[in-house]
């Protein structure tokens, strides 16, 4: 009980920005840091997280099991084979979304805090029950977002529901970021999403296509031997969630080719 | 202004997309803010109406430039009103066209922080 779990909630507003594959991701990699992690999935609607991470075909209980008592919390949690400090609870079926309350989530929450330095919450898109659901399991948040109007004004309203709970702290992920597309300006910088939405930054993911072929797999990224610019960057928010003292990656650093150098070149303030 | 932007101009092309965004992202934001905290659309007309009103009893103003609206910057929403003045009502002609200091209503704070 006096572990000091971090139990973050990841949440997005709109939906497909990546909360999921930055879950999966994070989970592994805080894992794979030291530190014992679980990932519980809080979309009951459209369960997707025992997919990214290979896990589909261990599930035998859920979260919902532990809640009936049919089962206990560690029969449910399904450890991953080649990352053993990483555990997934995975979610029961729809029909759950008509009976939860934030009550539910708390207890689930509480059960992993006692074994878990991490819990991070998988939540679904939207800001109706299963959102608040969720943020009732949560001590602290990371919203995700993406460079784009829709998926920034969305975040603003999550945002905004987050900061009348007593969510700390709070830190955005800006995902599927093209290094190239903001250098030409058409598309919103890193400053102007994170100044319109005032939250401190946690990190960047840069779009990538590695993290489709990871999730045909089934293996997140930061699982693989490959180097590839998200999982570069997957790694360096499980670093500076953790409190090490790590710079964001910058995209105005990433993309190395003679294009990518003429278009920061265009980029330059003349006055 | 960037290089890119300079380029722009000179070809007289459109700005960069980006910036676009940006400022409709202000101005969408600056409305759902407010209505979180229950200032709909509705009471916003009202509330144009009823200041228009008050200061029509004391100047002239040119109702074709009037502009009323809330303007966001960091979570901070503004309730910002320009009214160019024709003249006073005591007879006076001042022509004080786009004059920015008419009126300037600092609104309520964003109340979520
Ligand atoms: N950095 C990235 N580069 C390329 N593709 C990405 C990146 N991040 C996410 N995607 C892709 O975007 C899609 C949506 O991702 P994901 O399922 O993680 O989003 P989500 O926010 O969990 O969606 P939902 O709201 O439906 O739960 C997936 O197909 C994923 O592969
Ligand atoms: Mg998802």
């Amino acid at each position: 009980m006096s572990k000091n779990t971090r139990t973050i909630l990841i949440c997005s507003g709109k939906g497909g920005v990546g909360k999921t594959t930055l879950t999966a991701n994070l989970g592994i990699a805080l894992a794979n840091s030291g530190a014992s992690t679980a990932v519980l999935d809080a979309d009951f609607g459209l369960r997707n997280l025992d997919l990214l991470l290979g896990l589909e075909n261990r599930i035998i209980y859920t979260a919902q099991d532990v809640l009936d008592k049919n089962c206990r919390l560690e029969q449910a949690l399904v450890r991953h084979k080649k990352e053993p400090n990483l555990a997934l609870l995975p979610a029961g079926d729809p029909r759950m979304l008509d009976w939860m309350k934030p009550e539910d989530m708390k207890k689930i929450s509480e059960l992993l805090s006692e074994k878990f330095d991490f819990v991070l919450v998988d939540c679904p898109a939207g800001v109706e029950d299963g959102f608040k659901n969720a943020l009732a399991a949560c001590k602290e948040a990371i919203v995700v977002t993406n460079p784009e109007l829709s998926a920034v004004r969305d975040a603003d309203r999550v945002i905004g529901i987050l900061n009348t709970s007593d969510i700390e702290p709070i830190q955005l992920v800006i995902n599927r970021v093209r290094p190239n597309m903001m250098a030409s300006q058409e598309m919103l910088s890193i400053e102007d999403v994170q100044g319109i939405l005032s939250l401190p930054l946690l990190g960047i993911v840069l779009e990538d296509e590695q993290v489709i072929i990871s999730t045909n797999r089934g293996e997140p990224l930061t699982l693989t031997d490959t180097l590839s610019p998200a999982k570069k960057c997957y790694l360096n928010v499980s670093e500076r969630l953790t409190g090490k003292d790590v710079q964001i990656i910058d995209p105005k650093n990433e993309g190395k080719s003679l294009k990518d150098k003429f278009m920061r070149l265009m980029q330059t303030k003349i006055f | 202004m960037t290089l890119r932007d300079l380029i722009n101009k000179l070809l007289g092309r459109e700005t960069a997309s980006a910036n676009t965004a940006r400022e409709r992202l202000q101005l969408v934001l600056a409305h759902d803010r407010v209505d979180m905290s229950s200032l709909t659309t509705d009471l916003l007309d009202k509330m144009r109406k009823e200041i228009l009103d008050v200061v029509a009893k004391y100047v002239e103003i040119d109702f074709e430039e009037v502009a009323v609206s809330l303007e966001t910057e960091d979570r901070m929403t503004a309730l910002v009103a320009n009214l160019p003045i024709k003249r006073t009502l005591s007879g006076d002609i001042k022509f004080k066209k786009n004059d920015k200091n008419d009126k300037n209503v600092k609104g309520e704070k964003d109340t979520r922080k």
